[in-house]
């Protein structure tokens, strides 16, 4: 198990390392001078120059590298150009944000997925299971922005049960950010539960074609038991790979719905920091989101191996 | 697969859904009931009616004819971003099967596993941000995406094959890995390929429509169900109608694909349809 911590440990650093170096050649080195790009087309020499200093822009392209990756190992993520102010404080007041409702949304997916695919592999073949894969395939094909829509056109527009957009801050109570963040995190929910019950469904079933399940019925198990005690602990297997995978799509997908609701959070700051120009902060925030989806899929691949230690020895 | 085999009835209807819409855009290319270009404020936000069918915009276009235009758009981007993933990927995935175990495997699936943590809308912030919104880039946003999909998948396929006698036969008989991989193992994986095509398909159409909902996709003038929802969003408690009918689109193309995948997939690969029963 050390050794598979290790070589997964090695490749997790080489991970972050190559994607630093995709994005840093993105953001800095291609549009070429990244102050004259930020400045837009009228912007004077001099100006460029200013913000060439005030941006750190005058090394080669290699010491800047290692001084912004040396800058963001110590928490500095550098100063917003359009908000002068330290990136790294507009992300922990955004991150109030977008954390929670990933946060909700994962767990309402699982909340969701776990029961109705258990469900649709007891029952498969029958009605319930029919019904159960025709409505996660219309799930799966809903864009989960649209889903937003519909859901504030009837639940705030019609039945005004939740506001329709904007957070009121935690500083307002937990219940209010929470009725705020309710629909968003539903809204991105659904597809990503539509598609974790389909991919529950179908392990489970793959699983009670196996002899041992057979053994399990036939030594005195109801179907119901054997589903219980024996099919689904190795069911998850493959389930767990894919909620590892969907942190990242909701983390992509809070990004959109963010914009939907217009609620403060990291996708909002993105979007904005896009249409100001402002490069240094476009570039923090996609790292970040880039440093959790590979460090969740690290957590995955070590939850992965104590669940099923034969992984282990591939290394 | 034999030719008495019964196509399945998931594909078929999956097939009529999205081929409709595959007809509207072609035929958007030679007819539309109204042309998208012009702006009819006194027409705007008509109820549906004989010469609107699904009425109008907030600036008097025909909702259908912009629905009609806006499938082509759709299409055109998942298209084109299914073919560099095919390009791109297919031949590395070979490549990395044919030298199974090499340094090269290692890198290029290494580097697959470097895009995947990249999700995909990051790639597409970041290529906009730096070289602005257009159609063009949400392609080459979407189409990254596809490149390690299709590497991993065609890879694992090939892998197996590699394997199997015909193969070494074509190995004793002095055949290179280039030209096995193009003769032998491709004809092979087509099958999964084309399941791969399908679902990376309608993927694309969802992802487009996430781009040019948040103004990153196509640019106006050009229709795009995308966009459309994003300017319905304002209008949402004068005339839902705009809100509903685009998505409404999205998820009959989304849910046609993905039922012709499925259904492809079942006539494929018969261990999955025993499996299944």
């Amino acid at each position: 198990m050390l050794r598979y911590l290790a070589i997964r440990l090695l490749s997790l650093a080489l991970s972050l390392v190559a994607a630093s170096v995709v994005i840093f050649a993105v953001v800095e080195v291609i549009p070429g001078d990244p102050a004259a790009y930020m400045l837009g087309l009228n912007a004077s020499p001099e100006a460029v120059a200013a913000l060439r200093g005030e941006l750190g822009l005058e090394g080669s392209p290699v010491t800047r590298y290692i001084s912004w990756t040396g800058g963001l190992l110590q928490g500095d993520f550098g100063q917003s150009y359009t908000y002068r102010v330290p990136v790294g404080e507009l992300i922990a007041q955004r991150i109030q944000v977008s954390l929670p409702l990933a946060a909700c949304a994962l767990a309402l997916t699982v909340l969701i997925a776990f029961p109705v695919g258990l469900i649709a592999a007891a029952r498969r073949g029958r009605a319930a299971d029919w019904g159960i894969m025709g409505a996660t395939q219309l799930g799966i094909a809903i864009p989960n922005f649209w889903f937003a829509m519909l859901l504030v056109l009837v639940f705030a527009v019609n039945l005004h049960w939740f506001p329709a957009g904007g957070f009121p801050g935690w500083e307002g109570g937990i219940a209010a950010g929470l009725k705020a963040l309710t629909l968003p995190a539903v809204a991105l929910a659904l597809p990503q539960a539509s598609i974790l019950a389909r991919v529950m469904r179908g392990s489970l079933i793959d699983i009670l074609h196996q002899d041992y399940i057979r053994t399990a019925r036939a030594k005195g198990l109801t179907r119901h038991q054997t589903l219980i005690r024996h099919a689904l602990r190795n069911g998850l297997i493959p389930v767990l790979t894919i909620i590892g995978l969907q942190f990242s799509f909701l983390l992509a997908g809070a990004i959109i719905i963010e914009n939907v609701f217009f609620l403060p959070g990291l996708g909002r700051l993105i979007f904005q920091a896009i249409t100001q120009r402002d490069l240094i902060v476009v570039e923090s925030v996609v790292m970040l989101l880039v440093f959790a989806v590979i460090v969740v899929n690290f957590m995955t691949d070590i939850a992965y191996a104590i669940a099923d230690p034969r992984l282990r020895r591939r290394g | 697969m034999t030719s008495r085999q019964k196509i399945p009835l998931q594909f078929l209807l999956g097939a009529m859904l999205f081929g409709a819409f595959a007809l509207a855009a072609l035929l958007s290319f030679v007819w539309v009931p109204h042309d998208v270009a012009t702006l009819d404020i006194a027409a705007r936000l008509a109820p549906p009616t004989s010469a609107h069918l699904l009425g109008t915009d907030h600036f008097g276009r025909d909702l259908l004819s912009m629905l009609m235009v806006g499938a082509r758009t759709s299409i055109a981007v998942a298209v084109l971003a299914v073919g560099i993933g095919v390009l791109a990927g297919v031949p590395l995935g070979l490549w990395a099967a044919a030298r199974r175990g090499s340094l090269i495997d290692e890198i290029i699936m290494r580097g697959n596993d470097l895009v995947f943590a990249f999700p995909s809308l990051v790639i597409a912030i970041l290529i906009t941000a730096v070289f602005g919104p257009s159609a063009v880039n949400a392609i080459i946003a979407i189409g990254i995406f596809n490149i390690p999909v299709f590497a991993r998948v065609s890879r694992g396929a090939a892998l197996s094959l590699w394997t199997r006698e015909f193969i070494l036969a074509a190995r004793v008989a002095g055949k290179r890995a280039v030209r096995i991989s193009a003769e032998h193992i491709l004809p092979n994986i087509a099958n999964v390929l084309i399941v791969q095509g399908t679902i990376q398909f309608s993927l694309g159409i969802l992802a487009e429509a996430g781009l040019s909902y948040v103004g990153l996709g196509a640019q106006p003038p050009t229709p795009s169900w995308g966009r459309m929802l994003a300017e319905a969003q304002t209008m949402i408690y004068t005339a839902p109608r705009l809100a509903i009918l685009p998505g409404l689109a999205i998820v009959l193309a989304v849910l046609g694909l993905n039922m012709m995948g499925d259904g492809l997939r079942d006539l494929l690969d018969p261990r999955l349809r025993r499996a299944r029963k």
